[in-house]
Protein backbone atom coordinates (compact mmCIF):
# COMPACT_ATOMS: atom_id res chain seq x y z
CA UNK A 1 0.00 0.00 0.00
CA UNK A 2 1.71 3.45 -0.66
CA UNK A 3 2.21 5.59 1.94
CA UNK A 4 -0.66 8.38 3.27
CA UNK A 5 -0.25 11.77 1.90
CA UNK A 6 0.22 13.57 5.24
CA UNK A 7 -1.72 16.70 4.28
CA UNK A 8 -4.72 15.06 3.51
CA UNK A 9 -7.94 14.72 5.75
CA UNK A 10 -10.20 11.14 5.93
CA UNK A 11 -13.95 10.21 6.47
CA UNK A 12 -13.51 7.08 8.79
CA UNK A 13 -15.76 5.67 5.41
CA UNK A 14 -12.36 6.00 3.82
CA UNK A 15 -12.68 9.07 1.32
CA UNK A 16 -10.23 12.18 1.30
CA UNK A 17 -10.01 15.67 1.42
CA UNK A 18 -7.01 17.95 0.61
CA UNK A 19 -7.99 21.61 0.91
CA UNK A 20 -7.05 24.00 -2.02
CA UNK A 21 -6.86 27.63 -2.24
CA UNK A 22 -9.83 29.99 -1.94
CA UNK A 23 -11.97 27.85 -0.17
CA UNK A 24 -11.54 24.43 -2.24
CA UNK A 25 -11.43 20.96 -1.41
CA UNK A 26 -10.62 17.98 -3.72
CA UNK A 27 -12.18 14.87 -2.58
CA UNK A 28 -11.08 11.09 -3.42
CA UNK A 29 -11.44 7.80 -1.83
CA UNK A 30 -7.90 6.27 -0.30
CA UNK A 31 -5.63 3.68 -1.76
CA UNK A 32 -7.07 1.17 1.29
CA UNK A 33 -10.41 1.68 -0.25
CA UNK A 34 -9.35 1.34 -3.91
CA UNK A 35 -7.66 -2.12 -2.61
CA UNK A 36 -10.61 -3.22 -0.78
CA UNK A 37 -13.02 -2.57 -3.64
CA UNK A 38 -10.68 -3.88 -6.03
CA UNK A 39 -10.89 -3.28 -10.30
CA UNK A 40 -12.98 -0.20 -10.49
CA UNK A 41 -15.30 -0.23 -13.67
CA UNK A 42 -17.54 2.92 -13.12
CA UNK A 43 -17.78 5.88 -11.18
CA UNK A 44 -20.71 7.79 -11.11
CA UNK A 45 -20.06 11.66 -10.43
CA UNK A 46 -21.66 14.46 -9.02
CA UNK A 47 -23.21 16.97 -11.64
CA UNK A 48 -20.78 20.46 -11.41
CA UNK A 49 -23.65 22.66 -9.41
CA UNK A 50 -24.58 20.21 -6.77
CA UNK A 51 -24.95 20.60 -3.56
CA UNK A 52 -23.57 17.83 -1.28
CA UNK A 53 -23.43 17.23 2.63
CA UNK A 54 -21.10 16.38 5.07
CA UNK A 55 -21.73 12.57 5.46
CA UNK A 56 -24.19 12.06 2.92
CA UNK A 57 -23.27 10.32 -0.49
CA UNK A 58 -21.85 12.26 -3.30
CA UNK A 59 -20.97 9.58 -5.98
CA UNK A 60 -20.84 6.06 -6.57
CA UNK A 61 -17.93 3.94 -7.48
CA UNK A 62 -18.84 0.66 -8.59
CA UNK A 63 -16.09 -1.81 -9.02
CA UNK A 64 -16.71 -5.49 -10.71
CA UNK A 65 -18.30 -6.94 -7.30
CA UNK A 66 -19.94 -3.80 -5.55
CA UNK A 67 -21.54 -0.58 -5.68
CA UNK A 68 -20.63 2.19 -3.26
CA UNK A 69 -21.38 5.25 -2.53
CA UNK A 70 -18.62 7.84 -1.37
CA UNK A 71 -19.84 10.09 1.68
CA UNK A 72 -18.57 13.61 0.98
CA UNK A 73 -16.18 14.84 3.64
CA UNK A 74 -17.56 18.36 3.58
CA UNK A 75 -20.63 20.39 2.48
CA UNK A 76 -20.80 22.54 -0.31
CA UNK A 77 -21.22 23.02 -3.91
CA UNK A 78 -19.86 20.89 -6.41
CA UNK A 79 -17.53 23.20 -8.82
CA UNK A 80 -15.16 20.44 -10.99
CA UNK A 81 -15.77 16.79 -11.33
CA UNK A 82 -12.82 14.10 -12.48
CA UNK A 83 -14.42 13.62 -16.47
CA UNK A 84 -11.64 11.22 -16.96
CA UNK A 85 -12.66 8.98 -14.80
CA UNK A 86 -15.78 8.09 -17.28
CA UNK A 87 -13.69 6.34 -19.56
CA UNK A 88 -10.89 5.04 -17.21
CA UNK A 89 -12.59 4.78 -13.46
CA UNK A 90 -9.69 2.12 -13.08
CA UNK A 91 -7.26 5.55 -12.73
CA UNK A 92 -8.38 5.40 -8.99
CA UNK A 93 -6.92 2.19 -8.72
CA UNK A 94 -3.77 3.35 -9.79
CA UNK A 95 -3.44 6.52 -8.45
CA UNK A 96 -5.87 7.08 -5.68
CA UNK A 97 -4.48 9.94 -4.06
CA UNK A 98 -3.23 11.82 -7.09
CA UNK A 99 -5.13 11.47 -10.68
CA UNK A 100 -8.05 9.45 -9.33
CA UNK A 101 -9.54 12.75 -7.46
CA UNK A 102 -13.66 12.54 -7.76
CA UNK A 103 -14.52 16.10 -7.51
CA UNK A 104 -13.91 19.75 -6.18
CA UNK A 105 -16.40 21.28 -3.95
CA UNK A 106 -16.46 24.42 -3.03
CA UNK A 107 -16.90 24.26 1.07
CA UNK A 108 -19.29 26.17 3.15
CA UNK A 109 -18.30 25.34 6.31
CA UNK A 110 -14.75 25.23 7.13
CA UNK A 111 -15.34 24.12 11.03
CA UNK A 112 -16.42 20.69 9.34
CA UNK A 113 -12.21 19.98 8.75
CA UNK A 114 -12.16 19.88 12.45
CA UNK A 115 -14.24 16.98 12.03
CA UNK A 116 -12.39 14.93 10.12
CA UNK A 117 -9.23 12.89 10.79
CA UNK A 118 -5.66 13.46 9.97
CA UNK A 119 -3.26 10.78 8.05
CA UNK A 120 -1.90 9.31 11.02
CA UNK A 121 -5.23 8.82 13.08
CA UNK A 122 -6.83 7.66 9.59
CA UNK A 123 -3.57 4.93 9.12
CA UNK A 124 -5.04 3.56 12.86
CA UNK A 125 -8.55 2.91 11.84
CA UNK A 126 -7.12 1.13 8.59
CA UNK A 127 -4.82 -1.13 10.60
CA UNK A 128 -7.60 -1.97 12.96
CA UNK A 129 -10.01 -2.81 10.26
CA UNK A 130 -7.00 -5.37 9.00
CA UNK A 131 -6.32 -7.10 12.25
CA UNK B 1 -14.94 -21.21 12.60
CA UNK B 2 -14.19 -20.77 8.37
CA UNK B 3 -12.70 -23.62 6.74
CA UNK B 4 -9.32 -23.48 5.56
CA UNK B 5 -7.87 -25.27 2.04
CA UNK B 6 -4.51 -26.76 1.92
CA UNK B 7 -3.66 -24.11 -0.14
CA UNK B 8 -4.51 -21.37 2.38
CA UNK B 9 -1.12 -20.17 3.39
CA UNK B 10 -0.05 -20.73 -0.32
CA UNK B 11 -2.95 -17.69 -1.22
CA UNK B 12 -1.76 -15.63 1.39
CA UNK B 13 2.04 -15.61 0.19
CA UNK B 14 1.16 -14.52 -3.16
CA UNK B 15 -0.66 -11.60 -1.64
CA UNK B 16 -4.45 -12.68 -2.34
CA UNK B 17 -7.37 -10.65 -0.59
CA UNK B 18 -9.15 -13.58 0.88
CA UNK B 19 -13.07 -13.62 2.17
CA UNK B 20 -15.63 -15.79 3.41
CA UNK B 21 -16.81 -17.99 0.61
CA UNK B 22 -19.89 -20.30 2.19
CA UNK B 23 -18.03 -20.82 5.31
CA UNK B 24 -14.23 -21.21 3.48
CA UNK B 25 -11.52 -18.55 3.96
CA UNK B 26 -11.18 -18.04 -0.38
CA UNK B 27 -8.91 -15.73 -2.53
CA UNK B 28 -11.26 -13.15 -4.16
CA UNK B 29 -7.76 -12.00 -6.51
CA UNK B 30 -4.66 -11.76 -5.75
CA UNK B 31 -4.34 -8.35 -7.24
CA UNK B 32 -6.42 -7.65 -9.81
CA UNK B 33 -9.40 -9.49 -10.49
CA UNK B 34 -9.79 -8.19 -14.49
CA UNK B 35 -5.90 -9.34 -15.21
CA UNK B 36 -6.93 -12.64 -13.87
CA UNK B 37 -9.87 -12.89 -15.43
CA UNK B 38 -7.85 -12.27 -19.17
CA UNK B 39 -5.39 -14.70 -18.17
CA UNK B 40 -7.90 -16.95 -18.37
CA UNK B 41 -9.63 -16.23 -21.58
CA UNK B 42 -6.07 -15.83 -23.12
CA UNK B 43 -3.82 -17.84 -21.67
CA UNK B 44 -4.02 -20.22 -18.44
CA UNK B 45 -5.60 -19.31 -14.86
CA UNK B 46 -5.79 -21.47 -11.88
CA UNK B 47 -8.00 -21.48 -9.41
CA UNK B 48 -8.11 -23.21 -5.75
CA UNK B 49 -11.81 -25.06 -5.68
CA UNK B 50 -10.35 -27.51 -3.27
CA UNK B 51 -13.40 -26.23 -1.13
CA UNK B 52 -15.68 -28.05 -3.47
CA UNK B 53 -16.98 -31.48 -1.96
CA UNK B 54 -16.43 -34.90 -3.35
CA UNK B 55 -18.54 -37.75 -2.38
CA UNK B 56 -18.07 -41.52 -3.97
CA UNK B 57 -20.51 -44.03 -3.73
CA UNK B 58 -19.82 -47.37 -3.81
CA UNK B 59 -22.52 -50.47 -3.95
CA UNK B 60 -23.86 -52.67 -6.64
CA UNK B 61 -27.34 -50.28 -7.47
CA UNK B 62 -25.05 -47.28 -7.37
CA UNK B 63 -26.60 -46.74 -10.63
CA UNK B 64 -30.02 -47.21 -9.99
CA UNK B 65 -29.61 -44.88 -7.03
CA UNK B 66 -28.37 -41.91 -9.41
CA UNK B 67 -31.12 -42.93 -12.02
CA UNK B 68 -32.93 -42.18 -8.70
CA UNK B 69 -31.39 -39.13 -7.44
CA UNK B 70 -30.92 -36.81 -10.69
CA UNK B 71 -32.68 -35.35 -13.08
CA UNK B 72 -30.13 -35.98 -15.69
CA UNK B 73 -29.72 -39.24 -16.69
CA UNK B 74 -26.66 -41.77 -16.13
CA UNK B 75 -27.89 -44.08 -18.45
CA UNK B 76 -26.13 -41.79 -20.57
CA UNK B 77 -22.28 -42.51 -18.94
CA UNK B 78 -21.95 -45.30 -21.19
CA UNK B 79 -17.70 -44.93 -20.84
CA UNK B 80 -15.31 -45.06 -17.79
CA UNK B 81 -14.04 -41.44 -16.66
CA UNK B 82 -17.28 -39.76 -18.19
CA UNK B 83 -19.42 -37.41 -16.41
CA UNK B 84 -22.61 -35.52 -16.71
CA UNK B 85 -23.69 -32.55 -15.25
CA UNK B 86 -27.12 -32.61 -13.91
CA UNK B 87 -29.45 -30.97 -11.26
CA UNK B 88 -30.46 -32.65 -8.03
CA UNK B 89 -34.51 -32.16 -7.40
CA UNK B 90 -36.79 -32.15 -4.46
CA UNK B 91 -40.54 -33.61 -4.84
CA UNK B 92 -41.59 -29.97 -5.85
CA UNK B 93 -39.28 -29.89 -8.34
CA UNK B 94 -36.95 -27.42 -7.24
CA UNK B 95 -33.12 -27.45 -7.35
CA UNK B 96 -30.91 -28.46 -4.28
CA UNK B 97 -27.74 -28.35 -6.00
CA UNK B 98 -26.19 -28.70 -9.43
CA UNK B 99 -23.31 -31.32 -9.44
CA UNK B 100 -21.13 -33.52 -11.59
CA UNK B 101 -21.57 -37.08 -11.60
CA UNK B 102 -18.30 -38.93 -12.91
CA UNK B 103 -18.98 -42.61 -14.00
CA UNK B 104 -15.55 -44.69 -12.28
CA UNK B 105 -17.28 -48.07 -12.38
CA UNK B 106 -20.35 -50.29 -12.54
CA UNK B 107 -21.10 -49.92 -8.39
CA UNK B 108 -18.95 -46.51 -8.23
CA UNK B 109 -19.22 -43.07 -9.40
CA UNK B 110 -17.96 -40.00 -7.86
CA UNK B 111 -20.11 -36.31 -7.15
CA UNK B 112 -18.60 -33.26 -7.17
CA UNK B 113 -21.03 -30.94 -5.52
CA UNK B 114 -21.05 -27.28 -4.41
CA UNK B 115 -19.54 -26.08 -0.92
CA UNK B 116 -22.12 -24.04 0.31
CA UNK B 117 -24.89 -26.45 0.05
CA UNK B 118 -22.13 -29.41 1.26
CA UNK B 119 -24.20 -30.48 4.57
CA UNK B 120 -27.81 -30.52 2.95
CA UNK B 121 -26.75 -32.17 0.12
CA UNK B 122 -24.77 -34.54 2.06
CA UNK B 123 -28.00 -35.10 4.17
CA UNK B 124 -30.40 -35.47 1.05
CA UNK B 125 -27.85 -37.76 -0.44
CA UNK B 126 -27.44 -40.20 2.43
CA UNK B 127 -31.54 -40.27 3.04
CA UNK B 128 -31.89 -41.22 -0.73
CA UNK B 129 -29.15 -44.04 -0.31
CA UNK B 130 -30.82 -45.96 2.37
CA UNK B 131 -33.32 -48.08 0.19
CA UNK B 132 -30.40 -48.69 -2.49
CA UNK B 133 -27.43 -50.03 0.24
CA UNK B 134 -25.06 -47.61 -1.78
CA UNK B 135 -22.29 -45.84 -0.01
CA UNK B 136 -22.03 -42.25 0.87
CA UNK B 137 -18.26 -41.75 1.30
CA UNK B 138 -17.04 -37.76 1.70
CA UNK B 139 -13.56 -37.54 0.55
CA UNK B 140 -12.47 -34.50 2.22
CA UNK B 141 -8.63 -35.59 1.88
CA UNK B 142 -8.74 -34.48 -1.93
CA UNK B 143 -7.98 -30.91 -3.00
CA UNK B 144 -8.96 -29.38 -6.51
CA UNK B 145 -7.17 -26.78 -8.78
CA UNK B 146 -9.08 -26.07 -11.91
CA UNK B 147 -6.84 -24.96 -14.81
CA UNK B 148 -8.47 -23.25 -17.25
CA UNK B 149 -7.57 -21.23 -20.49
CA UNK B 150 -6.48 -21.92 -24.19
CA UNK B 151 -3.21 -23.17 -23.37
CA UNK B 152 -4.27 -24.65 -19.57
CA UNK B 153 -4.32 -28.16 -20.92
CA UNK B 154 -1.11 -28.15 -22.71
CA UNK B 155 0.67 -26.72 -19.66
CA UNK B 156 -0.89 -29.69 -17.54
CA UNK B 157 0.29 -31.76 -19.94
CA UNK B 158 3.55 -31.17 -19.63
CA UNK B 159 4.03 -31.62 -16.07
CA UNK B 160 2.56 -35.13 -16.37
CA UNK B 161 4.33 -38.04 -16.33
CA UNK B 162 5.45 -39.30 -20.17
CA UNK B 163 3.52 -42.26 -20.30
CA UNK B 164 0.08 -40.46 -19.25
CA UNK B 165 0.46 -37.67 -21.53
CA UNK B 166 -0.79 -38.79 -25.05
CA UNK B 167 -4.04 -40.35 -23.26
CA UNK B 168 -4.52 -37.20 -21.17
CA UNK B 169 -4.37 -35.20 -24.49
CA UNK B 170 -6.81 -37.23 -26.21
CA UNK B 171 -9.30 -37.09 -23.29
CA UNK B 172 -12.37 -36.29 -24.79
CA UNK B 173 -14.88 -33.21 -23.35
CA UNK B 174 -16.26 -33.84 -19.99
CA UNK B 175 -14.10 -36.58 -19.49
CA UNK B 176 -12.20 -37.79 -16.74
CA UNK B 177 -8.88 -39.78 -16.33
CA UNK B 178 -5.90 -40.82 -14.06
CA UNK B 179 -2.80 -39.63 -14.08
CA UNK B 180 0.82 -39.42 -12.64
CA UNK B 181 1.77 -35.75 -11.95
CA UNK B 182 5.12 -34.17 -10.69
CA UNK B 183 6.56 -36.26 -8.40
CA UNK B 184 4.49 -39.03 -9.67
CA UNK B 185 1.57 -37.61 -7.37
CA UNK B 186 -1.74 -39.81 -8.33
CA UNK B 187 -4.15 -37.55 -10.64
CA UNK B 188 -7.78 -37.23 -11.12
CA UNK B 189 -7.98 -35.13 -14.51
CA UNK B 190 -11.11 -33.96 -15.86
CA UNK B 191 -11.63 -31.93 -18.91
CA UNK B 192 -14.46 -29.93 -17.33
CA UNK B 193 -14.54 -26.11 -16.48
CA UNK B 194 -16.47 -23.45 -15.27
CA UNK B 195 -15.18 -20.71 -17.26
CA UNK B 196 -16.38 -21.14 -20.83
CA UNK B 197 -12.69 -22.22 -21.62
CA UNK B 198 -10.75 -25.73 -22.57
CA UNK B 199 -8.75 -27.13 -19.45
CA UNK B 200 -8.73 -29.44 -16.60
CA UNK B 201 -9.97 -29.98 -13.06
CA UNK B 202 -8.34 -31.70 -10.99
CA UNK B 203 -8.58 -33.69 -8.30
CA UNK B 204 -5.14 -34.06 -6.11
CA UNK B 205 -4.61 -35.64 -2.03
CA UNK B 206 -4.42 -32.38 -0.11
CA UNK B 207 -0.83 -33.32 0.49
CA UNK B 208 0.50 -32.57 -2.80
CA UNK B 209 -1.61 -29.66 -3.63
CA UNK B 210 0.87 -27.03 -2.53
CA UNK B 211 3.30 -29.00 -5.20
CA UNK B 212 0.81 -29.38 -7.74
CA UNK B 213 0.32 -25.48 -7.27
CA UNK B 214 3.71 -24.43 -7.89
CA UNK B 215 4.47 -26.79 -10.76
CA UNK B 216 1.69 -25.36 -12.19
CA UNK B 217 2.76 -21.80 -11.37
CA UNK B 218 6.24 -22.00 -12.51
CA UNK B 219 4.65 -23.69 -15.98
CA UNK B 220 3.50 -19.63 -16.38
CA UNK B 221 -0.13 -20.75 -15.40
CA UNK B 222 -1.49 -17.48 -12.88
CA UNK B 223 -3.25 -18.39 -9.82
CA UNK B 224 -7.11 -16.23 -9.95
CA UNK B 225 -9.21 -15.92 -7.49
CA UNK B 226 -12.99 -16.76 -7.24
CA UNK B 227 -13.63 -13.03 -8.15
CA UNK B 228 -12.52 -13.72 -11.49
CA UNK B 229 -13.86 -17.46 -11.56
CA UNK B 230 -17.47 -15.77 -11.55
CA UNK B 231 -17.48 -13.24 -14.30
CA UNK B 232 -15.79 -15.81 -16.52
CA UNK B 233 -19.23 -18.33 -15.73
CA UNK B 234 -20.99 -15.56 -16.10
CA UNK B 235 -19.82 -14.79 -19.31
CA UNK B 236 -19.88 -18.28 -20.68
CA UNK B 237 -23.39 -18.56 -19.28
CA UNK B 238 -23.24 -20.69 -16.41
CA UNK B 239 -25.36 -20.90 -13.36
CA UNK B 240 -24.51 -20.51 -9.81
CA UNK B 241 -26.17 -22.40 -7.17
CA UNK B 242 -27.89 -19.74 -4.89
CA UNK B 243 -27.78 -17.09 -6.94
CA UNK B 244 -29.23 -18.21 -10.79
CA UNK B 245 -31.62 -21.37 -8.81
CA UNK B 246 -32.26 -23.04 -5.84
CA UNK B 247 -35.07 -25.01 -3.81
CA UNK B 248 -38.11 -22.54 -4.75
CA UNK B 249 -36.87 -23.04 -8.57
CA UNK B 250 -37.54 -25.52 -10.87
CA UNK B 251 -34.54 -26.35 -14.23
CA UNK B 252 -37.40 -24.91 -16.26
CA UNK B 253 -36.93 -21.71 -14.69
CA UNK B 254 -33.57 -21.52 -14.76
CA UNK B 255 -32.61 -22.51 -18.39
CA UNK B 256 -31.63 -26.17 -17.13
CA UNK B 257 -34.04 -27.54 -19.26
CA UNK B 258 -31.25 -29.20 -21.08
CA UNK B 259 -30.18 -31.07 -18.36
CA UNK B 260 -33.22 -32.60 -17.70
CA UNK B 261 -33.70 -36.08 -19.32
CA UNK B 262 -37.36 -37.48 -19.52
CA UNK B 263 -36.57 -40.60 -20.31
CA UNK B 264 -39.38 -43.32 -20.52
CA UNK B 265 -40.23 -45.24 -17.61
CA UNK B 266 -37.31 -43.44 -15.51
CA UNK B 267 -39.25 -42.00 -11.83
CA UNK B 268 -36.66 -39.60 -10.60
CA UNK B 269 -37.33 -37.07 -7.27
CA UNK B 270 -39.31 -34.28 -8.73
CA UNK B 271 -40.26 -35.81 -11.92
CA UNK B 272 -44.06 -35.82 -11.66
CA UNK B 273 -43.73 -32.16 -10.50
CA UNK B 274 -41.83 -31.37 -12.96
CA UNK B 275 -44.15 -32.80 -15.54
CA UNK B 276 -47.10 -31.11 -14.10
CA UNK B 277 -45.22 -27.60 -14.29
CA UNK B 278 -44.37 -28.45 -18.07
CA UNK B 279 -47.81 -29.43 -18.45
CA UNK B 280 -49.69 -26.35 -17.26
CA UNK B 281 -46.74 -23.90 -18.40
CA UNK B 282 -43.99 -21.89 -16.96
CA UNK B 283 -44.65 -19.35 -15.56
CA UNK B 284 -41.18 -17.57 -15.26
CA UNK B 285 -38.28 -18.03 -17.54
CA UNK B 286 -34.36 -17.07 -17.13
CA UNK B 287 -33.12 -14.99 -19.72
CA UNK B 288 -29.83 -12.78 -20.21
CA UNK B 289 -29.12 -9.18 -20.65
CA UNK B 290 -26.69 -7.01 -21.75
CA UNK B 291 -26.74 -3.14 -20.62
CA UNK B 292 -24.97 -0.83 -23.38
CA UNK B 293 -24.93 2.04 -21.27
CA UNK B 294 -22.64 3.00 -18.51
CA UNK B 295 -23.41 1.27 -15.14
CA UNK B 296 -23.40 -2.31 -13.48
CA UNK B 297 -26.31 -4.89 -13.18
CA UNK B 298 -26.44 -6.72 -10.09
CA UNK B 299 -28.38 -9.06 -8.41
CA UNK B 300 -30.98 -7.83 -6.71
CA UNK B 301 -31.94 -5.32 -9.09
CA UNK B 302 -35.39 -4.93 -10.54
CA UNK B 303 -36.24 -5.51 -14.35
CA UNK B 304 -39.32 -3.71 -15.60
CA UNK B 305 -41.07 -5.25 -18.43
CA UNK B 306 -44.11 -5.05 -20.08
CA UNK B 307 -45.79 -7.98 -18.58
CA UNK B 308 -44.67 -7.33 -15.29
CA UNK B 309 -41.32 -7.11 -13.17
CA UNK B 310 -38.66 -9.36 -12.32
CA UNK B 311 -35.25 -9.80 -10.96
CA UNK B 312 -31.14 -9.51 -11.68
CA UNK B 313 -30.02 -12.94 -10.52
CA UNK B 314 -26.07 -13.00 -11.06
CA UNK B 315 -25.02 -9.79 -12.90
CA UNK B 316 -21.40 -8.30 -13.47
CA UNK B 317 -19.20 -6.23 -15.38
CA UNK B 318 -17.91 -8.42 -18.03
CA UNK B 319 -14.21 -7.98 -18.83
CA UNK B 320 -14.28 -9.76 -22.18
CA UNK B 321 -17.39 -7.21 -22.91
CA UNK B 322 -16.19 -3.99 -21.14
CA UNK B 323 -20.23 -3.49 -20.21
CA UNK B 324 -22.03 -5.16 -18.03
CA UNK B 325 -24.24 -8.34 -18.34
CA UNK B 326 -26.64 -10.40 -16.37
CA UNK B 327 -29.20 -13.18 -15.94
CA UNK B 328 -32.42 -12.06 -15.18
CA UNK B 329 -35.83 -14.36 -14.03
CA UNK B 330 -39.02 -12.21 -15.47
CA UNK B 331 -42.31 -13.38 -16.75
CA UNK B 332 -42.81 -15.78 -19.45
CA UNK B 333 -44.41 -14.31 -22.28
CA UNK B 334 -43.65 -11.32 -24.24
CA UNK B 335 -41.47 -8.97 -22.25
CA UNK B 336 -41.44 -5.87 -24.83
CA UNK B 337 -39.05 -3.23 -23.74
CA UNK B 338 -36.91 -4.19 -21.11
CA UNK B 339 -35.66 -2.05 -17.94
CA UNK B 340 -33.71 -2.09 -15.22
CA UNK B 341 -33.89 0.09 -12.21
CA UNK B 342 -30.13 1.02 -11.05
CA UNK B 343 -30.51 3.35 -7.65
CA UNK B 344 -33.57 5.05 -9.02
CA UNK B 345 -33.05 5.19 -12.83
CA UNK B 346 -34.33 3.15 -15.34
CA UNK B 347 -31.96 2.15 -17.60
CA UNK B 348 -32.86 -0.07 -20.99
CA UNK B 349 -31.21 -3.02 -21.52
CA UNK B 350 -31.09 -5.92 -24.50
CA UNK B 351 -32.65 -9.28 -24.07
CA UNK B 352 -29.85 -11.78 -25.77
CA UNK B 353 -29.71 -15.43 -26.49
CA UNK B 354 -26.34 -16.21 -24.13
CA UNK B 355 -23.82 -17.71 -23.28
CA UNK B 356 -22.44 -14.13 -23.78
CA UNK B 357 -18.65 -14.86 -24.79
CA UNK B 358 -17.36 -18.81 -25.43
CA UNK B 359 -13.83 -19.48 -26.15
CA UNK B 360 -12.65 -16.01 -25.83
CA UNK B 361 -14.56 -14.31 -28.10
CA UNK B 362 -17.81 -12.30 -27.58
CA UNK B 363 -20.99 -14.36 -28.82
CA UNK B 364 -22.59 -13.00 -31.91
CA UNK B 365 -25.01 -10.51 -30.66
CA UNK B 366 -23.31 -9.50 -27.63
Amino acid sequence: MSEIPGDLKFNKTHEWARVEDGGLVRVGISDHAQAQLGDLVYVELPEIGASVTAGNAAAVVESVKAASDIYSPVSGEVVEVNEALSDKPETINEDAFGEGWIYVVRMSDRAELDQLLDASAYEEVVENEDH
Amino acid sequence: MTEKTVLNATHRALGARMVDFGGWDMPINYGSQIEEHHAVRRDAGMFDVSHMTVIDLHGARTKAFLRHLLANSVDKLKVHGKALYSCMLNEQGGVIDDLIVYFLGDAHYRLVVNAATRAKDLAWIQQQAQGFGVEVKERPEFAMVAVQGPNARAKVLGLLHEVDRARIEKLGKFAAAAAQGPHGMPLFVARTGYTGEDGFEIIVPAEHAVALWEALAAAGVVPAGLGARDTLRLEAGMNLYGQDMDETVSPWEANLGWTVALDEGRDFIGRAALEKQKADGVRRVMVGLVLDEKGVLRHGQKVLTAIGEGEILSGSFAPTLEKAVAFARIPAGEPGAVRVDIRGRELPVRLVKYPFVRDGKPCDGI
